[in-house]
């Protein structure tokens, strides 16, 4: 979910992206690998180009004179080194914005219309603009302190709705009436503007009792939500948590509780944290996964604290050959039990760690455990366990393979931990459906259920057309002669 | 393959004045604060940033050095510091703790803190309690509309759609109505304006009253633009929840377009360095296959290179003089050609080779039967599996949000089995998000009959003021429907398709979803435009939940010429994603309009489920 996050963070801070210099300019773009199939033939032609500069802008991995890169830069070199900025100066000048004169700021507001095409429009648009261009295009600077500071004490509410939302310094104090605190509010919610209605809570908050503030907003909700927003952004939970109470709305108050968990890295306080999520007033169905989120952190310090004993000892086998590379702490359940899978399997379902520990305590669905221990032990490629996972007895004591997830979707795991042919093919085997199953048997080449299928289909076509794709010379060609001979078989075709 | 516009089609207003405007301002700014200073810039403003300015414009300013503003402790020297940073609450704490470490090390700094595109007053109230207040000054830098193409211009506000669709904030009306305000002081009045939403309708009082404040400054101007169409992302979640399979689309779900360019890694570039590239109509070869169907693309490509090798071949044979023509003349084109052509044709193949390992095919298959309203059982197990294997929490969400719109919410029995298996599968901690999708209206469990919910009434009875009408709204999220299906029948969004639905010749808008489905954003905008009303479509706005929320405002504008008539400004509030986009564009081709779209920013699947995701680092 982080993972946008993740990649920019990767973006700035790994060595690769730092390193640019200006020696392997030239290489950005013959770096290029010629497209695969078509442009092929035109490598040598291009290849020594000579790339000019105002191109590059736009193509080269960061373009350089970017702002974007120039930080990098200064990231990068945290003094300051003077080199760089020498050749940073002479590459600048390729830049599309040359030498721009230091504008004024009568000349920054015009100059653009110079640009413009149509002459038609020109003269009015100036016209329109020269009335009070400074007003509507630049942002009111550097003019004294007090201009905008308003001491007079006497806006209106709509008055001052209106100075707050052009984001000007604007005292709040004159108004003191209960009844003119709400116009105020009023007002502002009438406009619409966010900004100005948080600015105005803000006020309130400030100079009215919790009591009265919430009694006043319960009935305001466009209001409410901006508060209750702005108490989660400043992370005031506990006038938060007030507010919900007060409000009544305790599966919001459980939640925004619950939520602050998240804050917590240590898992033995985290757990402590959650134990006290418990008995909040969350919905029937939400309590369970609370209480569920408590037990399976709980299991997982345990587990993690024996693990890393029994990797650190080099005693166990499994943790010698197969390195654990994260810990299991705060991994989800499904996570947790391929984990209990991979390192736990044979345990007894008395320990915590083991797989049918987890499955019980945590009611984990058959479909979903048979899924995760397939794959487990697909990975360690202990084909026992797995031909064990779908072994069932009958009362008569007659074994039978059934899986709950359906046999193509086992072949396809399987694949995936590249399973050897046998073991694929006798899955293949079982997969239901004729046609599925011929499917999937030509995908990962299981010769022999190819051949018995067409056989028992009485398909000669197809099984002749299978004949082309084998080894020639192989068993498989052999085995698909004998049965295109037999004259036992009445093909359909 | 890429449809040339008709020769009537009206011509673009020319954008690239909007840039040299927040240019101008920026500079303006930086002047404000004399002398060399350090600019410390907040990671999300660097890539709209530099599409407007670079660095030797700054350095002109005395801007010495660049820093990213991050959760380190600044290691500048200089004796003004400088923030370019976007109004949020963590930017202030960390100004405020350099400040204060500075007063402790007995130093003295000029700051300046400059908020883009405007700063909120809450902001202030951190920078006061922190006991800075007076010791940093604040400006605004209006740079709100930052053109990404000849017809795209994008707000770069992505938090817009949690802020407002999740939070109920409204702090970025203003910022869209100051947006508006300038369009209209630049372009001139727009005379027909249509709108569909809540948060459209209030942004749009919002800029009349602006309108009116401001008295005078688009009078008598000449409209350039004739149509304006305003419409939140809520009314249509749908749209924005489908996998995307025009080529533009594509690219953004698999690489991710960031501000108009995109971060082509190893596997594109077959070598071992990224390459950012710019995506828009001045690639060439990108804007012929921008809209495309994905299937149409590779055909396109492989052309493109056949005919790239005829003409490299033309110099074969040459005189002297003839090849100094060539190369003074072509060669330096058909460099550019072949350069976006391996591009392209990397993107393609590494696009393929991902969507067929996550079994696309299938994907689309389920996503076609939940538009379409069959075999619902089956698109839930699929659905189920996907979360069981783990196969990825962000379209595992999606798939079940479009699972519940197109259906009206979960039933019972599987909104809790999915939730449940969901959490097993990625963590407990995501009670948080079914909380947040719920409350968005993204997520939702199938009530027992149309009743309010015990909060709704008990507020009910409380109001006794005139904002009475407006309380229920406040909670219209939670009770409504989506009516998707119903809307869906109304609008005839599922073509009915005799045979083979040629992707190649689209014949409607259906194409960018492989003729499965009309993007119900854009159908509702082709009969408006159609109607240039609402007239007629009562019934859908009702379906939508907008009957006080739809309006037409058109003034008598005997100016405006026919060719502007033709031109429309499509508004997304919360997001838009490149399929509508290329969606409009087909249907500006054929009706010889075009249009020209705003979005607070550009979205896609995976962009609305982050944003409602709780579990953050």
């Amino acid at each position: 979910m982080n993972r946008t996050k993740g990649d920019e963070e990767e973006y700035w801070n790994s060595s690769k992206f730092k390193a640019f210099t200006f020696d392997d300019e030239d290489d950005e773009l013959s770096q290029l690998k010629e497209s695969k199939r078509a442009v092929n033939s035109l490598r040598d032609f291009v290849d020594d180009e000579d790339d000019d500069d105002l191109e590059r802008v736009s193509w080269s991995g960061e373009p350089v004179g970017s702002i974007s890169w120039s930080i990098k830069e200064t990231a990068g070199n945290s003094g300051s080194s003077q080199e760089g900025r020498e050749q940073l100066k002479s590459r600048n000048s390729f830049s599309t914005y040359t030498q721009l004169p230091k504008p004024t700021s009568t000349y920054s507001l015009s100059s653009f219309f110079r640009g413009r095409t149509r002459p038609g429009s020109f003269q009015s648009l100036s016209d329109a603009l020269s009335d009070a261009p400074a007003k509507s295009y630049a942002p009111e600077l550097g003019r004294p302190k007090g201009e905008y500071r308003d001491y007079s004490n006497d806006w209106s509410p709509s008055d001052t709705v209106r100075r707050l939302r052009k984001g000007k310094v604007c005292s709040l104090e004159r108004f003191r009436s209960l009844q003119d605190k709400l116009q105020l509010l009023e007002e502002a919610v009438s406009m619409h503007d966010g900004n100005v209605i948080t600015a105005v809570l803000i006020f309130l908050k400030r100079t009215l009792s919790k009591e009265i503030l919430f009694r006043e907003l319960e009935v305001r909700q466009v209001a409410l939500r901006h508060l209750i927003h702005f108490l989660k952004e400043i992370g005031d939970q506990k006038l938060l948590l007030d507010l919900l109470r007060f409000l009544d709305r305790t599966e919001e108050l459980a939640l925004s509780h619950y939520r602050e968990h998240l804050n917590i890295q240590d898992p033995e306080k985290r757990k402590e944290f959650l134990k006290t999520c418990v008995g909040l007033p969350f919905s029937a169905e939400d309590s369970a996964h609370i209480q569920d989120h408590y037990t399976l952190l709980e299991r997982q310090i345990i587990i993690e604290a024996n693990d890393r004993h029994l990797e650190s000892a080099g005693q166990t086998e499994i943790f010698r050959k197969h390195p654990r590379k994260a810990s299991i702490l705060n991994m989800p359940l499904v996570t947790t039990l391929f984990y209990s899978c991979f390192y736990h399997y044979t345990e007894a379902e008395g320990t915590f760690s083991s797989p049918v520990n987890l499955k019980k305590t945590f009611k984990i669905p058959d479909k979903q455990y048979v899924l995760t221990a397939l794959a487990a032990r697909a990975k360690l490629r202990a084909w026992h366990d797995v031909d064990a996972l779908f072994t069932t007895k009958n009362w008569l004591g007659y074994t039978k393979k059934r899986a709950p997830i359906g046999f193509h979707r086992v072949v396809e795991i399987l694949h995936k931990n590249s399973a050897p042919v046998q073991i694929l093919q006798e899955y293949v085997n079982l997969v239901e459906d004729v046609d599925t199953k011929l499917n999937l048997a030509t995908k990962f080449k299981c010769h022999d259920v190819v051949i018995d299928t067409c056989r028992d289909l009485k398909d000669r076509q197809q099984l002749l057309a299978y004949r082309s794709k084998v080894d020639k010379g192989s068993a498989e060609e052999e085995k698909i002669d004998a049965i295109l001979n037999s004259s036992q078989i009445r093909w359909k075709n | 393959m890429a449809f040339p516009h008709r020769p009537d089609a009206p011509e673009l207003p020319d954008f690239s004045m909007l840039k040299r405007l927040a240019r101008d301002q920026l500079i303006y700014l930086l002047e404000q604060l004399p002398g060399k200073k350090d600019l410390f810039i907040e990671a999300d403003l660097m890539s709209p940033l530099d599409r407007i300015a670079n660095v030797s414009i700054l350095k002109q300013h005395e801007v010495d050095k660049l820093y990213k503003v991050e959760s380190k402790p600044a290691l500048s020297s200089n004796e003004q510091l400088c923030f370019l940073v976007r109004p949020r609450i963590k930017n202030m704490r960390y100004i405020a703790s350099l400040v204060n470490a500075d007063k402790m090390a007995g130093r003295t700094r000029k700051y300046k803190v400059i908020f883009c595109p405007q700063k909120f007053h809450a902001c202030e109230m951190v920078l006061e309690e922190e006991g800075v207040y007076g010791d940093v000054s604040c400006d605004e830098w209006a740079f709100s509309l930052l053109p990404l193409d000849v017809d795209l211009l994008s707000m770069e506000l992505p938090e817009f759609f949690r802020d407002y669709f999740l939070e109920g904030d409204q702090r970025w009306i203003n910022t869209v109505a100051q947006a508006l305000h300038l369009l209209s002081t630049l372009y001139g009045p727009f005379p027909n304006c249509y709108g569909i939403g809540r948060c459209t309708k209030m942004s749009y009082e919002l800029w009349r009253r602006l309108e009116e404040e401001e008295d005078g400054e688009t009078k008598g101007r000449r409209p350039e633009i004739g149509h304006i169409f305003l419409l939140d992302r809520d009314v249509d979640f749908v749209t924005a929840l489908c996998s995307q399979v025009v080529y533009e689309g594509l690219v953004d779900d698999t690489f991710r377009i960031k501000c108009g360019s995109v971060d082509f890694g190893p596997e594109v570039t077959s070598s071992d360095r990224s390459l950012k590239v710019l995506l828009n109509a001045e690639d060439k070869v990108f804007n012929e296959i921008r809209n495309e169907h994905f299937s149409n693309v590779f055909g396109f490509l492989s052309q493109k290179a056949r005919n790239l090798q005829a003409q490299y071949d033309r110099r074969r044979g040459m005189d002297i003089k003839q090849m100094k023509n060539f190369v003074s003349q072509e060669l330096k084109g058909l460099k550019q050609e072949h350069r976006l052509l391996s591009v392209h044709i990397g993107a393609c193949e590494s696009i393929m080779k991902k969507k067929t390992k996550q079994d696309f095919q299938e994907l689309i298959k389920t996503e076609h039967a939940l538009l379409e309203g069959f075999n619902i059982r089956e698109s839930t197990s699929y659905i189920e599996e996907h979360i069981d294997r783990q196969v990825s929490p962000i379209e595992s969400l999606r798939l079940m949000c479009l699972l519940s719109i197109t259906e009206n919410g979960l039933i019972p029995k599987d909104y809790r089995s999915l939730k449940t298996q969901y959490l097993q599968s990625y963590g407990p901690e995501h009670l948080l998000t079914f909380s947040n999708l719920r409350r968005a209206g993204l997520l939702t469990e199938q009530a027992p009959g149309d009743t309010l919910t015990a909060v709704e009434s008990k507020v009910s009875k409380l109001v006794t003021d005139k904002a009475a009408g407006k309380i229920t709204d406040a909670f219209s999220s939670l009770a409504k429907r989506s009516n998707f299906r119903a809307i869906s029948k109304k609008l005839n969004l599922i073509p009915r398709v005799d045979g083979e639905y040629d992707l190649k010749v689209p014949r409607d808008m259906a194409y960018v979803f492989s003729g499965a489905y009309v993007p119900l954003s854009c159908r509702i905008i082709e009969q408006v435009l159609e109607r240039r009303s609402w007239q007629g479509l009562d019934e859908v706005v009702r379906l939508l939940n907008c009957s006080e929320l739809a309006f037409t405002d058109m003034t008598k504008e005997d100016k405006a010429s026919s060719e502007c008539l033709r031109l429309i400004l499509v508004v997304f509030l919360g997001g838009c994603t490149f399929s509508e986009i290329s969606a409009l564009r087909f249907l500006g081709r054929e009706k010889g309009y075009r249009f020209i779209f705003l979005t607070t920013a550009i979205t896609n699947s995976a962009r609305l489920m982050e944003a409602m995701s709780e579990v953050k680092a």
